[in-house]
């Protein structure tokens, strides 16, 4: 089974290559990258599939014995996030057909074209970095694929090379050279308290150690490191500065997948290496998640750019994520893995239905556009029903998150984090709100020219984009009307992650101590 | 040797600190290399550092002798500078471009440069 667990990692890789032999054909890149994509879903569902049915998967890159190597782990939480950035990965390479090819202004574009070829084997490389630190079970390799996807993001980010990307690249691109500063000095210390970087070997030398004092100031590296990358309360301030700047169809994969590898890193650690002294580190963590919610929803509600407001809500959503990691039950912790599926499908939806809004009314700013309800009222549908579930309507998939990160909050009484989730769930609705009101039911304001108003929803060119999101509606529907089997696999993952040692027996063999 | 490395990683980091904080971008990115320097040191130094002694192990002997460097931090620490030398040649081409575009070279102006949101574009510019 070595090769289902190394083939999301290097699927994405030969995808990148190949299209980047086809560079001057976008045409042909396209179809590579849509086939490819198939491909790449059957090997995330292979791989979640093999994981549910049998177990942890580990292989040991070499054939070095366990803790001498790198080592390749999926346990269920990794196969879930695979799986989903697989998902992801199609869905935006359909909607990237229509959405990213047609620059219809031909002499002065040329530049802006010929950027554009490196968008699929950049995306594909990013995919790739997002697979592998799912799947790593190394923490310096797990720096080693940050720095993979990073630095793809950094190129998608400034790829056009106007004057708002560029300078919001370059506050991405300084804030996370902070951050993998963190990343290389908390690995520095972890290597110089127990002489081994493997997360299994870890997980079993950490708690040995006599000096526990020291392994709760190293965690708090990893706090910052991660959670620079996840954008949490104090340091989210480049996410919202960066995230209205790409083109959506790369916000969307921004936002729905980049945040939650931070956060996958956050919950992997904070579950596996660093639960020695969890009254501390966990209720930093609470702190952290309560503020959050409440600073990034609240910057929500005083926006009034579409990508802004959704960029602002993705940090207040982070918030319950790591909400459900700093309770540290089984139930909570299954809330949150069940919170990341739920906001990377509703997240990358409402960025692709921002785009689809822009395409047809030129521009993302709600005050000057309105109308929608009237002009393309499926439309306004397909807005309405992820809004109301990040929102949180039940029975949508937004409250059953929402559901299973209260409940453990009122079951181990932290009942301020609880009130902070529930307003915050209410000012997200009002925010919901306040883009309805404006771009779609109130009158179109007139200040965009009717030139660029010319396309309808439903050209052919349109199609491609409006497949996906109802691609992603069904799959969310789906999480909402049969939310069982999706928590339940939550709940597998879990466990998975609080009882740690067949995540180290996976890797160690059955000698662990 | 090794408080002498630990004096010069603590004047690196300083240094990396004050570099950050300052408004040129120029500046700034020669923080960014000092802080990456820091912390290859650091690890570098967490290894311990012996002069003159290879890792091997002596034929006939199962078990390295005492007294040499740990090896493998200084692979770690190899990787982490050829990363680093790629992401801060990127990141040097960026304010390069940063500096043609928005003919800006201090992060104050740089900040006024990313709110035009609110202009409403009359070209088919905007369709992405």
């Amino acid at each position: 089974m070595n090769a289902l667990l190394i083939a999301p990692i290097l699927f994405p890789l030969i995808l990148g290559l190949l299209t980047i032999a086809f560079w001057k054909y976008r045409n042909i890149q396209r179809i590579i990258n849509l086939i490819g994509s198939f491909v790449f879903l059957i090997i995330g569902f292979l791989l979640l599939k093999e994981v549910l049915s049998e177990g942890i998967q580990s292989f040991q890159s070499g054939s070095w014995i366990a803790p001498y190597g790198i080592t390749i782990i999926a346990d269920t939480f990794s196969a879930i996030m695979v799986f989903i950035t697989s998902f992801m990965a199609l869905i935006i390479s359909i909607y990237s057909i229509s959405s990213m090819g047609n620059v219809t202004l031909i002499c002065a574009k040329m530049l802006r074209k010929r950027r554009q070829f490196s968008y699929y084997p950049l995306l594909n490389i990013m995919y790739m970095g997002i697979c592998g630190a799912f799947l790593t079970g190394d923490l310096f390799n797990m720096y080693v694929w940050f720095e993979v996807l990073l630095i793809s993001s950094f190129i998608l980010l400034a790829m056009d090379g106007t004057k708002e990307q560029l300078a919001a690249t370059f506050k991405y691109v300084t804030i996370n050279l902070v951050s993998s500063a963190f990343f290389l000095i908390g690995i520095g210390f972890v290597y110089g308290m127990t002489g081994t970087l493997n997360l299994a070997d870890l997980a079993v030398k950490i708690p040995e150690l006599e000096n526990q004092a020291l392994v709760t100031l190293v965690s708090v590296f990893f706090l910052i490191c991660f959670g620079i990358k996840a954008a949490v309360f104090p340091l989210f301030f480049w996410l919202p500065a960066s995230y209205h700047t790409p083109p959506i169809s790369i916000a969307a994969i921004f936002a729905g997948m980049l945040t939650k590898v931070g956060v996958y890193s956050l919950i992997r650690v904070f579950t596996l290496l660093f639960v020695q002294d969890v009254g501390y580190t966990h209720n930093i963590l609470l702190w952290i998640a309560g503020f959050t919610m409440l600073v990034g929803v609240l910057g929500a509600a005083s926006h009034f750019d579409m990508r802004r407001i959704l960029a602002f809500h993705s940090i207040s959503q982070i918030g319950y994520m790591i909400a459900g990691l700093a309770l540290y039950t089984p139930l909570a912790i299954a809330g949150a893995i069940f919170f990341m599926i739920h906001h990377t499908l509703v997240k990358g939806n409402l960025f692709l239905v921002a785009g689809l809004v822009n395409k047809v009314k030129g521009n993302y700013d709600i005050r000057n556009i309105g109308g929608i309800a009237n002009a393309y009222p499926f439309l306004a549908v397909l807005f309405l029903i992820p809004a109301l579930s990040l929102a949180g309507i039940p029975p949508l998939s937004g409250f059953w998150a929402k559901f299973f990160i209260v409940k453990p909050g009122l079951e181990t009484g932290e009942y301020i984090m609880v009130a902070t989730a529930l307003f915050v769930g209410l000012i997200t609705l009002y925010s919901m709100i306040k883009i309805w009101t404006y771009a779609f039911w109130s009158k179109d304001p007139g200040v965009i020219k009717e030139s660029i108003i010319k396309q309808r929803v439903f050209s052919k060119e349109n199609v491609f984009m409006t497949i996906p999101i109802i691609c992603l509606i069904i799959a969310m529907l789906a999480t909402a009307f049969y939310p069982e089997p999706f928590f339940q696999i939550a709940q597998k993952a879990s466990n998975e992650l609080i009882n740690t040692t067949d995540y180290v027996n996976a890797v160690l063999g059955g000698n662990a101590k | 040797m090794e408080s002498l490395l630990a004096i010069l990683i603590g004047v690196l980091f300083a240094s990396a600190i004050y570099m950050i904080l300052r408004r040129g971008i120029i500046k700034l990115i020669i923080g960014l290399a000092f802080l990456a320097h820091a912390c290859n040191l650091l690890i570098f130094t967490i290894a311990t550092t012996v002069r003159g002694k290879a890792p091997l192990i002596e034929e006939g002997e199962k078990h390295i002798t005492e007294g040499v460097a740990d090896p493998l931090p200084q692979a770690l620490v190899l990787t982490a500078i050829v990363i680093g030398f790629g992401v801060m040649a990127f990141a040097i081409v960026l304010i390069q471009q940063v500096y043609q575009t928005l003919g800006v070279g201090d992060v104050v102006e740089l900040k006024e440069n990313d709110t035009p949101i609110n202009k409403i574009s009359n070209n088919d510019n905007n369709e992405d």
